[in-house]
């Protein structure tokens, strides 16, 4: 069915072969996480390229989002924090970036749609997974044991210290479930309403007249949700990336 | 009542757990405007506390709707 609104989501292997018996096909998701790794490192290569004093246009971007990283982590987790994650958190999220953008083209070179990767929960969980395991990596190998110092805030009166680490403990494990859960549904909810209300457009325009007519307000709607869903692609690769300095930060400096 | 009506009832019911989130992110938002108007020039400071205030709010809504999708298609009908 043409206006399906699941269909976008179906993986199609591209190119099939398998390791050990696991399915490890290039499939159309695989290709726009290349595309989109790829795309952004051309760009940071050819925008840098002149290197110059006074920046062109494409520097400009390059730099904007650079410092704007730089600015976000320095203020989550200080010196510090830029000095060991900025590569890893800018890697992060150019990569949710550039996935979520190119996810929002409609089709290109007879492609029906192009795949977004992170609308599939084990893109993120993969990434919400590694931002996990480092901070708990680099958490135990800069503190030790005054790691745990994380789920006791210092300064809190000893008869509901129990209380309060039990809570740290619930909110520590379930973060990674919420910031991969976040950046999927978010992604996936926006792309099904994209294509519910296209799929209004034909539906009414089939109906004659009257029906073209009224077609032009889900149309206008799909453009408007659109430029909707266009804030929300950097508004979710924003928010991880200041989720994962804020993490980061825990693991620099559990003592609250 | 069958297995999977309950299921499906569920779900519904989980996705009034976004009600709270839903006026969570509205107060957060609401009260980030309110200080934003009476001092302008300090708004800008606070855009990645804005952002961080809320999604973790936002979280608890993702929680319940992670119940309901668990009930529609995990749970075996």
């Amino acid at each position: 069915m043409a206006n399906d609104p699941i269909h976008q989501f179906h993986i199609e292997p591209m190119l099939e072969f398998s390791v050990a018996g696991y399915d490890a096909s290039f499939t159309n998701a695989s290709l726009a996480m290349v595309g989109g790794a790829v795309l952004a490192a051309l760009f940071f290569n050819w925008a840098m390229k002149p290197a110059a004093m006074v920046p062109g246009r494409a520097q400009v971007v390059a730099e904007g989002a650079y410092g704007f990283i730089h600015g976000m982590l320095k203020d989550a987790a200080g010196t510090e924090g830029v000095k060991k994650f900025l590569p890893f958190v800018f890697t992060l999220f150019l990569f949710i970036f550039m996935s979520n953008m190119l996810g929002m083209f409609p089709g290109v070179f007879g492609i029906h749609h192009i795949f977004t990767p992170t609308s599939q929960i084990v893109v993120t969980a993969a990434l919400a997974l590694l931002v996990f395991f480092t901070v708990i990596i680099v958490g135990f190998a800069k503190n030790g044991l005054k790691f745990f110092k994380l789920f006791a805030p210092s300064g809190v009166p000893i008869y509901i210290l129990w209380f309060v680490i039990i809570i740290e403990v619930i909110s520590f494990f379930s973060r990674p479930l919420s910031h991969a859960v976040r950046l999927w549904a978010n992604i996936l909810a926006g792309h099904i309403l994209l294509k519910v209300f296209a799929g209004f457009v034909p539906a009414l325009a089939g109906l004659g007249l009257v029906g073209i007519l009224g077609a032009s307000l889900p149309l206008a709607m799909t453009v408007a949700l659109y430029g909707l869903e266009f804030l929300v692609a950097f508004l979710q690769a924003y928010v991880f990336a200041i989720l994962t300095c804020i993490y980061l930060n825990d693991a620099l400096h559990p003592g609250h | 009542m069958d297995a999977t009506a309950a299921a499906y009832i569920g779900a519904g019911l989980a996705c009034l757990g976004m009600l709270g989130a839903a006026i969570g992110v509205g107060i957060i938002f609401g009260n980030f405007l309110n200080g934003a108007m009476r001092n302008p020039s300090a708004a800008p400071g606070q855009f990645g506390n804005l952002i961080f205030g809320f999604a973790v709010t936002e979280a608890l809504g993702i929680f319940s709707l992670l119940i309901a999708i668990l009930l529609l298609f995990v749970v075996p009908k």
